[in-house]
């Protein structure tokens, strides 16, 4: 199982907390699915409304590590001072850093990313980034006092799977010895399989759990796709070829004709 | 005095930001706090002195993906 900053976690799938039907609903996808850790974040909250407070109760009953996120952010100052309300709200210095680019694609920007995950490793950190395939950024990043990349599979909520396969087999044989999670785009546990299959630690998802029609059934679903996408991995698979080849054997076969 | 909370305009009497959240009716809950865009830690709240037109963010836990 994967270690993320010297933390041995449970499971290879990360779940959100974000857009299940329902408190009920969002429990039973944690326990059929046995994730390892939740992410959450921070919104602002009216005096008296107590939806905090409530949410941490429930969030804290999971018994899970939290990864609180710096979604929505668009610059270095708003995700590092987001930051430190995560830190305080949440009790972790772990934290999920996303400094968006672009509000349309959600595309991670690479020169804040860099800038705020320095600054906040130095500040004591344990930064998750939110990044993409690209292998000069994910060295920055390491650089920057990283020990984990979050590379995308596709934009956050399209559920299009991995988007550039050779970019990320790229990104992993670039550094194979740290940790690397799929964040974001996954729709389906094919895709989860996939990615494991390609020698990735773990991944992170929530919108394909949480808008699936039976949120529970699919947590399960991505849990053994992942299972079997790491068990092929470490089983070595046979390499693809272009040309037909009998798997029966041909010595022995009869003259019928 | 004058601030604004969470982009809304209120009064308020208190003069420092402990005060001003129990009277703004967060005593007690889980919260984490800004002003003018500076994370201000709970136990600085109590000698944080707020001045008129200053911005507070007050953020909860909350679902995240």
């Amino acid at each position: 199982m994967p270690e993320f900053y010297g933390t041995h976690v449970a499971s290879r799938l990360m779940l959100g907390t974000a857009q299940y039907p329902s408190p009920r609903v969002l429990e039973d996808a944690f326990r059929r699915s046995g994730a390892g850790i939740a992410t959450v974040s921070l919104r602002r909250e009216a005096g008296g409304e107590g939806a905090g407070t409530a949410f941490w109760e429930m969030i804290r009953a999971l018994g899970l590590p939290v990864l609180p996120n710096t979604a929505g952010c668009h610059s270095v100052r708003e995700a590092v001072t987001t930051a430190h309300m995560a830190r305080e709200l949440f009790d972790t210095d772990w934290i999920k850093l996303e400094v968006i680019g672009h509000a349309d694609t959600l595309q991670p920007d690479p020169f804040g990313l860099v800038e705020a995950a320095r600054i906040l490793t130095e500040d004591g950190f344990r930064v998750f980034p939110y990044t993409t395939e690209d292998g000069v950024l994910g060295g920055r990043l390491l650089e920057a006092g990283c020990e984990v990349l979050m590379p995308w599979g596709a934009p956050i909520g399209t559920g299009r799977g991995l988007n550039n396969v050779y970019g990320l087999r790229t990104l992993r044989a670039q550094f194979p010895d740290v940790p690397m999670v799929i964040d974001a785009g996954l729709g389906l546990p094919s895709h989860a399989a996939q990615a494991m299959e390609l020698g990735f630690d773990a991944v992170l998802l929530n919108t394909a759990v949480a808008r699936a029609g039976d949120p529970a059934a699919m947590a399960e679903g991505f849990a053994r796709a992942l299972e079997a996408g790491r068990l092929a991995r470490e089983a070595d698979p046979m390499e693809p070829r272009d040309m037909a080849a009998p798997s029966t054997p041909v010595l022995g076969l009869a003259v019928l004709g | 005095m004058r601030i604004t909370l969470n982009g809304e305009p209120r009064e308020i009497v208190a003069e420092t930001l402990g005060p001003a959240l129990d009277e703004l009716g967060y005593g007690g809950a889980r919260v984490a706090t800004a002003v003018n865009e500076t994370f201000v830690p709970a136990p600085a709240r109590a000698g944080h002195a707020l001045r008129d037109g200053d911005r507070i963010e007050v953020l909860a836990p909350r679902q995240g993906g």
